[in-house]
């Protein structure tokens, strides 16, 4: 029962949603401080979407990525520094070349969990450079165990030190953790993590869930601060993991202070789950789409809630955040003739 | 030339025989102006090389080697291989005198988007037709350039149903990714672009969808429809299923334009335009220049 579990911190990256990427040099250096303290094993910085994902689809950052990577390589010293990137989003010579440059030891490449094979090219260039690095699948939710675990066999063929299933629209129950980790857990050589999200409530519960069915990385922020419902709330989650007797090298007592650090001086508000949240995790929808579905709602005026659940039903991908203009444009027609159809009626 | 009733037609090369260079030899086919003398790849299994010959297409598994062995067969060569393959085959052609179209977004030879510089184009012995990314968002960012010169950054997004992108397409998508800005940036003269690409997989599939982003603070925005209409009339004289979903509007600071491309189901269905506005493209550079050679043009 003394399995090592390794914790990756993605408040810097994924939490940086929350504040529509505009973390701040003096959040980034804050922050990195206090998970240095508090011997974070693996500590990710960049925009929210990952390393040249700064636009105008996405959201613009406050800080290039380069910046908030030289700020927290100065802070981190047992702490391993990591970056992130969606293939499609950034590019080596943009993007990756530099981060190496600036000095990550790890770096994850992300895609949605039925395209494994556009990671190749940055996962190998990333490992000839002598990076750790880890493949990440998006939106777990939509693809079976089977093909999942299809996918995962390619990234391990790319040469990565772990492969993460990625619960971006908080879908997941229970059970579909053990079922889902359990059969990359059993058909995998290499490393197996999760990274769940809070719409229903259930993501140190989900972490529990897949720590049991054989994952040894779990990735969260603390305080839950992320997009939507937020992250698992890491503090929590290894508080729980320790009290079942596994063991992450981590100082809870120093995180717990990250954890306040960040309440008091990042974020904007409680990351809660709310009607919009709770609907996004329903629908089954990348947890970063919220603040824009809520914006077009206002702007259309036509209920957050429908389009969300519209975007499900499409089958919207991570990155598709201009479908919601269409979707909440389409919404708006109907809504002139028929307005009783569109009641909310999916959510039954 | 030799007119027998009608004139004859230009010999045309395909190398790659995965989605790119299966719907191109459908649109070479269907040409007044082009023949397909030699269609090769890597695979004798592929289904791609299984249908050129119930066609009677001159088929091979040596990829160029068989326009080195044979470079009489044909005067345009159609790489759709892969970037890193094409780096080779680019100083192969060019010893062979051949004019080559390259699919692949190698960059090796110059850019070319047919609305902008057809003419440029033919003249050179390398032609690179970008990214399907850059021949749909290329034309609409120059119709914006046009109203509003001094634009200085530009976004597109372009999703494209999964099944429509091919291996190659895949192992390529981080040159994919840097090709669709340099393309646009160069051929639409914006200064900075950015470009996103997304591969979504839902069943049935998508058809490909563009969104293109201009930072333009007091947009003339009747002028602005007037020029992105009619660039996109020009460009379904050679992409048909071209259409323009919603804009150019403006929202916070930033003039928005949807376009979206439905194919003309020649070897994949309707879903992948991704494949139809690269090749419409590439099939309408190599009838300019087999028209020039015929003495047509």
């Amino acid at each position: 029962m003394e399995r090592l579990i390794f914790i990756v911190d993605s408040t810097l990256r994924d939490g940086s949603h929350a504040v529509s990427h505009q973390l701040n040099a003096d959040q980034v250096r804050g922050y990195a401080q206090r998970a240095e303290l508090a011997n974070i094993p693996l500590v990710m910085v960049g925009h929210g979407n990952g390393l040249g994902a700064s636009s105008l689809q996405l959201g613009r950052s406050k800080l290039p990525d380069r910046e908030m990577l030289a700020i927290a390589r100065q802070e981190l010293k047992r702490s391993k520094l990591g970056a992130f990137l969606i293939p499609g989003f950034g590019t080596i010579k943009n993007d990756i070349g530099p981060a190496i440059d600036a000095g990550i030891d790890a770096l994850m490449i992300a895609c949605h969990c039925t395209e494994a094979n556009i990671t190749r090219q940055h996962l190998q260039y990333a490992a000839s450079r002598g990076v750790a690095t880890y493949g990440v699948l998006m939106m777990t939710h939509m693809a079976t165990a089977g093909e999942l675990l299809e996918q995962a066999k390619l990234m391990e063929s790319y040469g990565v030190q772990g492969v993460l299933l990625m619960d971006s629209a908080g879908a997941y129950l229970q059970r579909d953790v053990a079922e889902k980790v359990g059969t990359l857990v059993s058909g995998l050589r290499t490393a197996v993590g999760f990274h769940p999200h809070n719409n229903l409530g259930l993501a140190v519960a989900n972490s529990v869930a897949a720590v049991e069915a054989g994952a040894s990385i779990i990735d969260g922020t603390a305080r839950g601060f992320g997009a939507g419902a937020g992250n698992v709330q890491l503090e929590v989650a290894i508080a729980v993991l320790h009290r079942l007797g596994y063991q992450t090298g981590v100082d809870l007592y120093r995180l717990m202070d990250a954890a306040e650090y960040v309440a008091r001086e990042v974020m904007k508000k409680p990351i809660t789950i709310d009607a919009v949240t709770l609907t996004s995790g329903l629908a089954g929808v990348f947890s970063g789409f919220a603040p824009h579905a809520i914006r077009a709602a206002e702007r259309f005026d036509v209920d957050v809630r429908d389009i969300l659940m519209e975007l499900g039903r499409r089958k919207a991908v991570g990155g598709q955040e201009d479908l919601i203009l269409d979707v909440a444009m389409n919404l708006k027609q109907k809504k002139g003739q028929r307005p009783e159809d569109f009641q909310l009626e999916s959510l039954s | 030339m030799s007119n027998q009733g009608t004139h004859n037609k230009i010999p045309v090369a395909i190398i790659g025989t995965g989605n790119i260079g299966s719907d191109l030899l459908v649109k070479v086919l269907r040409s007044p102006y082009l023949t397909c003398a030699m269609f090769t790849g890597q695979h004798p299994d592929s289904p791609g090389i299984a249908r050129a010959r119930e066609l009677n297409i001159p088929t091979s598994a040596d990829s160029i080697a068989a326009i080195e062995r044979n470079p009489g067969c044909c005067d345009i060569v159609f790489d759709a291989t892969t970037a890193e393959a094409h780096r080779r085959h680019a100083p192969i052609l060019a010893r062979l005198k051949k004019f080559a179209i390259d699919m692949t977004p190698s960059q090796a030879g110059g850019m070319c988007v047919p609305l902008l510089n057809l003419d440029d184009s033919i003249a050179k012995q390398n032609v690179n037709m970008v990214t399907c990314g850059g021949q749909a968002n290329a034309p609409i960012a120059r119709a914006i350039m046009a109203v509003h010169p001094d634009t200085q950054y530009m976004e597109v997004i372009s999703s494209i149903a999964s099944k429509s992108a091919g291996i190659g397409t895949r192992n390529n998508i981080d040159e994919y990714t840097q090709t669709t800005s340099d393309g646009i940036r160069a051929l639409a003269g914006v200064p900075q672009v950015k470009t996103i690409i997304i591969l979504n997989p839902a069943d049935p599939p998508y058809l490909m969808h563009n969104t293109l982003y201009a930072e333009i603070k007091q947009p003339d925005l009747p002028a602005l429809e007037r020029s992105v209409k009619d660039t996109v009339e020009k460009i379904r004289e050679y992409v048909p299923g071209f259409k323009l979903l919603y804009g150019p509007v403006q929202e916070s600071g930033r003039v928005t334009t949807i376009t979206e491309v439905v194919g003309r189901g020649d070897y994949l269905p309707t879903y992948a335009g991704n494949l139809d506005i690269i090749n419409c493209a590439a099939v309408a550079v190599a009838e300019r220049y087999a028209k020039k050679k015929l003495g047509l043009a």
